[in-house]
């Protein structure tokens, strides 16, 4: 096993699919100054108590109802919501901006949990298409199948599905990991510009199809490749990495990750230095 | 946009009228300028049921107009002398609406193809399904409104298809109004959700062929090709597999026949689809929520991948 700890930063943010560590970009600069705190504020989160514990049945309610009574809950200081009976509901979970346990007894539509920062969820259910577009922080796990587009824009956090995905996954994505137990579809990693995808099943046609950057894992077999999206070698610090992204998504934990396969960008299509926020603390 | 959902009760009938309702009603944010059924009800198989309308139904952008009534009723009076002359004979009559109506004909053939030529032959006269199980019943409005209006809820069969459209390149009329009957095939129905980008190409070819096209709705062509190829001697399967590379454009698109339904996905994996099986029901739709009306309870559910075609029996 690699001693991540012995490299040097640069090398090591290579090693994990990332160019360079060269921060350059006002807003990020900003984002790492502990000084300016006040930039990290966002209008309408909550402090809340995770011991403080809730349950809302939303069997008769629109998602518009439900995300408002799930925002009334959070300004109560309920930490740990129970969603009973979401019924495949679209767009439920919507817009949660600070710390939460969420869970939901039950399957999703389109767009669940969606441009969230910082919840952690769990879905005893299956997901939609579009489940956790521009999640900028924080933990998604989904215990059964997921739709197409699963992940799409993710800057950040943990998007974990237990089953299969549909096609699409991690579309044009930024930033964090997306981790799949089964087989995932057609263009999976499309157009994904940073980021990691973990796939322990097979893959569909024209993986990481028009690929910036980032680095897609598989565990099976590849349908094909697609424009721009070569093998490169698997290193110690990749798989060090796998083998503790898997045990912390407690998914496949006994799985061979020496076998796996690496797929990167052929080419530099755009200059993309900047590291995102997240994978800047990941790399750290 | 439109969505699509059909479901198939494996071994049993049940009231598939009401329960496609249910999902069809579910899906109607996806478009509710027309909603069609196609539904293969529990009948003695002896007869042909015939579905045609006399006239139209007109919304927006249709380049059809409201007639009157006596125009239509001249129409049924020629559909009644057409069927007399080729020995067709009308076992039972109704008349839902004043364009649409439904007869069970006592007919022995086994090539609708004539059949079919000659009652479409009378203007304004259209075919929207002729089987010993399907009925295809199609028009403007949600599927609630299309179900009252037709009283489509008592209804019991094994299986059925329906489709809520959003029109986008052809008019709201019935005409345009999936499902589209696989003509000249008994009991042969298909819905679609996508776009078809060479319609124009394939339909002079089918034409050139002998085949028909009612409207200028894409969707028609998967009907159409399919029945092609099922005339060329393929199997229902075999005519879906072809499909996947014979059709160009994004598409979800179900067929059924009298004792089948089958599921075809395009390469690209552009449209969506939600898919449940068991071992006594499949039920699909565009969206999660056309399942749930007829499963509440929780259950395991899965997008079919890229180029996947299914097919169930009864």
């Amino acid at each position: 096993m690699a001693n991540i700890k012995a490299i040097d930063k640069k090398s090591k943010a290579q090693s994990m699919g990332m160019h360079t560590e060269v921060l350059t970009g006002r807003t990020q600069q900003k984002f790492f100054n502990p000084d300016e705190a006040e930039n990290f504020y966002y209008f309408g989160t909550y402090d809340v108590d995770f011991n403080k514990r809730t349950e809302l049945d939303v069997m008769n309610m629109s998602a518009p109802e439900a995300n408002k009574e799930i925002d009334n809950l959070m300004s109560q200081g309920y930490g740990t919501i129970v969603i009973k009976n979401p019924q495949g509901k679209h767009s439920l979970g919507v817009g949660i901006l600070n710390k939460l346990n969420l869970i939901f007894e039950g399957s999703l539509g389109y767009f669940g949990m969606g441009s969230c920062d910082g919840p952690i969820v769990r879905i005893n259910g299956r997901v939609g298409w579009s489940c956790a577009e521009n999640l900028m922080a924080g933990k998604v796990v989904i215990e059964k199948n997921a739709g197409s587009c699963f992940g799409a824009a993710i800057r950040g956090g943990d998007l974990i599905c237990k089953g299969s995905v549909g096609a699409r996954t991690g579309i044009d994505m930024k930033g964090g990991t997306i981790i799949i137990g089964g087989d995932a579809g057609a263009f999976t990693g499309f157009m994904m510009q940073r980021g990691r995808i973990i796939i322990l099943g097979d893959v569909g046609i024209n993986l990481g199809d028009s690929m910036y950057d980032g680095t897609i894992f598989v565990g099976g077999e590849i349908g094909s490749y697609g424009s721009d999206a070569v093998d490169s070698e698997l290193t110690l610090s990749d798989q060090d990495w796998l083998r503790r992204k898997l045990k912390v998504a407690e998914i496949g934990e006994d799985f061979d990750v020496s076998k796996m396969k690496k797929i990167v960008a052929g080419k530099k299509l755009w200059n993309y230095d900047n590291l995102e926020p997240t994978e800047k603390k990941g790399a750290i | 946009m439109c969505g699509i959902a059909g479901l198939i009760h494996r071994g049993k009938s049940s009231n598939v009228g009401s329960e496609l309702q249910g999902m069809l009603q579910a899906l109607k944010h996806r478009g509710e300028d027309s909603t069609g059924y196609a539904l293969y009800g529990d009948t003695d198989g002896k007869n042909f049921i015939m579905r045609f309308k006399v006239g139209e139904n007109v919304g927006e952008g249709s380049s059809s107009v409201m007639e009157d009534v006596s125009v239509y009723d001249e129409r049924k009076k020629i559909v009644d002398q057409t069927l007399a002359e080729m020995g067709a004979k009308i076992v039972k009559e109704e008349r839902t609406l004043p364009y649409s109506l439904r007869y069970e004909i006592d007919f022995e053939t086994k090539d609708l193809l004539d059949f079919s030529q000659r009652i479409e032959s009378i203007p304004g006269v259209e075919i929207l399904s002729m089987g010993k199980s399907l009925e295809v019943i199609k028009d403007l409005g949600n599927a609630k409104m299309v179900c009252d209006r037709y009283s489509l809820d008592k209804l019991v069969g094994t299986h059925a298809i329906g489709h809520a459209r959003m029109a986008t390149e052809s008019g709201v009329d019935i005409k345009s109004a999936h499902p589209f009957w696989g003509y000249p095939f008994s009991d042969v129905s298909v819905v679609h959700n996508g776009q078809l980008t060479n319609y124009w190409n394939n339909r002079r070819v089918l034409e050139n062929k002998g085949m028909r096209f009612m409207s200028e709705c894409d969707s028609e062509l998967i009907a159409v090709y399919i029945a092609q190829k099922m005339r060329e001697g393929a199997s229902l399967e075999e005519g879906m597999k072809d499909s996947l590379s014979g059709l160009d454009g994004v598409f979800t698109y179900f067929v059924a026949t009298k004792d089948s339904l089958g599921m075809a996905k395009d390469t690209m994996a552009a449209k969506p689809l939600v898919l449940y099986e068991s071992d006594d029901l499949v039920a699909m739709g565009s969206e999660e929520i056309a399942i749930r009306s007829v499963l509440p309870h929780e259950i395991d559910t899965y997008d079919p991948f890229d180029g996947e075609v299914k097919v169930w029996q009864i």
